[in-house]
């Protein structure tokens, strides 16, 4: 009797542990209760539930930890002064998925406020862990370790390559090549975070054989997917010209060029930006992309969208035309400067608009027949006026006077030049009656020395 | 001495004569004297004159041939130097010319190829619009794509409703919503209906038990990972004689697993907890815990109002009908009753004998 009214006090006290952590971590999910939550000293609460013999209870303190981490840097704070890091990366290398998936989250909602917390989980030894638990079987636990060790790795190089020395590389490759669509978002995710600080890492990330897989991702029709996707195959190709032609290799053109036809913006945005990166390095790797077809595709996406979804399509523009003057007369033949000016004046944003003076600018330098093609789209005035408004920032006047000085100096065509004479600054007046005089000089002297029949008496 | 006397005599004339005549000749020999220099001068102005002319003619002489000799000279420089600058010019413009030649032939040769350039050009416009056509067909594919699934989706959905609502069928005593008598023909939805199989139960989902996960080897070696099976028959049995039930059977209702009733499975203080729950779950939504006080208490001090009905006594009023005076006889102005001050009507007066004694009115 008295054996089971002792097993029954216990099973009281199990119930009510039980049915406590589930309550806070069902009142967590609401912002309006944390505070509360937290004057009532729930984080030293739930610390001794982490050790409980009963696995849900742990799974469910876990949990709860993990969304008050979550919530705000104090909190994630707390988490680790709390001295709660060690205890969980102990029991993350024994226990069962659902608990190895509580404590992926934990450790991800504390590393994701700030560098300093992703240090001090590094410091705790949590990377080899997790690497270890990247080889779990359950696509949960692999998909909640990729997540953690993307945040940790997207502050800074140092933290990226304490993750790339942990071994994570190569087992993120194999999580790439797993069936479940989110294993493999966050996978390509985790990549793209350590691949963008440095040459050295996005190397190690290519050594690893990602880039082929990453390139077969492409086709795949999960909008978010391919956002990651392309956005990790960007970060590797911007930094190096080496680098930028492995990915080239792996024929993602023109397979990228239907990505720029989506309907989701962001994967728009991000083909554009891997365009945009292959472009800038070499005057070759430019031909190639005019070679596919890419420049009308850009162009016909920047028609496309609004607003910052169109920058990289912009700059791509702009450093295609920069390498040489083929290139140049490659983009104005394929429309461009049609509609970089209708983006120049229909934009609200000043980055945009400098972006698209730039990329004008660069287009016109270089014969007097590309400033010729620039100038008769009437963006000239347009540029002026964006220079000598006082609403616009300093780097957009900046850009748009470079860019009216750069076109003027080629330009012949008198027609566009003429507006100038009457409301330009000294500055760039100069400019304009410098190319007046070119092209009036040698047709008055031949004129009046026809006209008056002497011989000229100039040697 | 006469001669004296008239000398003398004559002196003073004389004297006279000789100051008169010679101040008259110091006039007419200042004429005489001015015209003579007038006439001299003036022919000395001529000969000097033509003497001057004389000379000039001589000068101009000198100077135009010298001026004609200096100029000739000076002529010939020029000529000099016009022929030498034509020369130049010649040679120049030969030489522009070569090179212009030359130049344009070693650019086409040896640096830029116009036309290869003016080919690029066009076959990477010809590339654009195949690259452009191409992903136009791509997006409409697309679209043509998601508007197809999400036909399938609708249609998925009206079937799956049209299953639930198979009860809305119309039978032959009774015409269903969808089919009304006053259409001249039924509902797409009736027809729908006609077509749908109507659900079965949703049956009691079992949950099932969490197996125990292969996380670790040791964990893949304990006997409860490998997989249970459902009713294996022991290995070597031969099969029995005799009118016995299908062996499957057997085993089926031998290894059937305990089915406890829900009396059984629910603890015994099941209902107290839920109680116990609910009242916790109540007391969450409270906001403080003192009790509402009803709402009669918070008229405590205030005085009861009975209404008119309850008050008044029961029955017809007199007051509008027979008496008309005010209740309170302290309001009354006088003792004395109202008399009527305004006359009868005659009209009302005969009123009952003026009108036909035909009429039941009397």
């Amino acid at each position: 009797m008295s054996q089971r009214q002792v097993v029954q006090v216990f099973e009281q006290y199990q119930k009510a542990r039980t049915q406590f952590v589930q309550m806070v971590a069902e009142l967590v999910t609401r912002p309006q209760n944390i505070e509360t939550l937290q004057n009532a000293g729930v984080m030293s609460l739930l610390r001794p539930l982490l050790l409980d013999v009963v696995p849900t209870i742990q799974q469910t303190a876990a949990l709860a930890l993990g969304r008050l981490a979550n919530y705000n840097d104090d909190l994630a704070e707390a988490v680790v002064k709390g001295d709660i890091l060690p205890q969980l990366v102990y029991s993350l290398a024994e226990q069962n998925r659902f608990y190895k998936k509580a404590a992926a989250f934990v450790l991800r909602a504390v590393a994701k406020h700030s560098p300093q917390l992703a240090q001090a989980i590094v410091d705790c030894g949590a990377l080899d862990t997790l690497v270890i638990c990247l080889e779990d079987f359950d696509p949960g636990v692999k998909e909640a370790v990729a997540w953690a060790l993307g945040y940790i790795a997207r502050h800074n190089a140092e933290l990226s390559q304490a993750v790339v020395d942990a071994g994570a590389v190569p087992l993120l490759v194999l999580c790439i090549q797993e069936p479940e669509i989110a294993l493999k978002r966050i996978a390509a995710s985790a990549l793209s975070d350590i691949s963008k600080h440095s040459p050295e890492l996005a190397q190690t990330v290519v050594d690893a054989g990602a880039i082929a897989h990453l390139a077969q991702m492409i086709l795949n029709p999960d909008a978010k997917l391919k956002r990651q996707v392309l956005s990790a195959l960007s970060q590797v190709a911007k930094h190096s010209v080496d680098l930028a032609e492995m990915v080239v290799e792996a024929e993602i053109f023109p397979v990228v060029l239907t990505c720029l036809k989506d309907k989701d913006e962001y994967v728009k945005k991000n083909a554009c930006t891997l365009i945009r990166e292959i472009a800038k390095h070499t005057p070759e790797l430019s031909q190639l992309i005019v070679n596919t077809g890419g420049v009308a595709a850009v162009i016909d996406c920047i028609g496309s969208c609004k607003g910052n979804i169109r920058l990289p399509g912009i700059m791509m523009l702009g450093y295609v035309a920069a390498h040489s003057e083929n290139l140049a007369m490659a983009v104005i033949i394929s429309k461009g400067v049609a509609q970089l000016s209708i983006c120049l004046s229909e934009e609200t944003e000043d980055h945009i608009k400098a972006a698209a003076a730039w990329a004008l600018g660069q287009i016109g330098r270089h014969t007097p027949e590309h400033a010729r093609a620039v100038a008769v789209t009437n963006t000239l005035p347009v540029l002026l006026s964006l220079y000598m408004s006082t609403e616009s920032s300093e780097d957009l006047q900046e850009k748009s006077k470079k860019a009216i000085k750069t076109i003027l100096q080629k330009c012949t065509y008198l027609p566009a030049l003429e507006p100038f004479l009457y409301d330009a600054p000294p500055n760039i007046l100069k400019h304009v009656v410098g190319q007046f005089s070119k092209v009036l000089f040698s047709w008055i002297f031949r004129y009046t020395s026809a006209k008056s029949g002497q011989l000229s008496t100039n040697y | 001495m006469a001669t004296l006397a008239r000398l003398q005599a004559r002196s003073t004339f004389i004297g006279h004569q000789y100051y008169f005549r010679n101040s008259v000749v110091d006039v007419f020999r200042k004429k005489e004297h001015d015209a003579a220099v007038k006439i001299q001068s003036w022919f000395r102005g001529c000969q000097i004159r033509s003497y001057i002319r004389y000379l000039q003619r001589i000068v101009v002489v000198i100077q135009k041939w010298w001026r004609g000799y200096l100029a000739r000279k000076h002529y010939q420089l020029i000529v000099k130097l016009a022929y030498y600058t034509m020369k130049m010019n010649i040679y120049n413009a030969m030489a522009v010319r070569i090179q212009r030649r030359w130049r344009g032939y070693r650019i086409r040769k040896y640096c830029f190829n116009y036309f290869y350039l003016k080919e690029y050009l066009r076959a990477v416009s010809e590339t654009n619009d195949t690259i452009r056509e191409a992903l136009e067909e791509f997006a409409d594919m697309k679209e043509r794509e998601e508007k197809k699934a999400e036909l399938e989706r609708e249609e998925k959905k009206r079937d799956y409703q049209a299953r639930k609502m198979h009860y809305l069928l119309s039978t032959k005593q009774i015409p269903g919503i969808y089919n009304s008598p006053f259409r001249k023909e039924p509902d797409p939805w009736e027809l729908r209906l006609q077509k749908a199989k109507p659900l079965t139960h949703r049956r009691y989902q079992v949950k099932p038990t969490r197996s125990v996960q292969l996380s670790s080897w040791l964990a893949c070696t304990s006997a409860r990972s490998f997989p249970r099976s459902e009713f294996l028959p022991p290995i070597d049995r031969k099969p029995c004689q005799g009118p016995f039930r299908d062996i499957a059977e057997v085993l089926k209702q031998r290894y059937k697993p305990l089915e406890p009733t829900l009396r059984s499975e629910e603890p015994i203080n099941e209902l107290k907890a839920a109680r116990e729950d609910l009242r916790r779950q109540e007391w969450t939504k409270n906001i403080h815990d003192n009790m509402f006080l009803p709402f009669s208490s918070y008229h405590k001090n205030k005085t009861y109002i009975p209404s008119m009905h309850s008050s008044s006594k029961y029955g017809p009023n007199s007051l509008g009908r027979q008496c008309f005076r005010d209740e309170n006889p302290k309001k009354w102005i006088c003792d004395k009753d109202f008399q009527t001050v305004l006359p009868a009507f005659d009209l009302f007066s005969k009123y009952g004998k003026l009108y036909s004694k035909a009429g039941q009115i009397l």
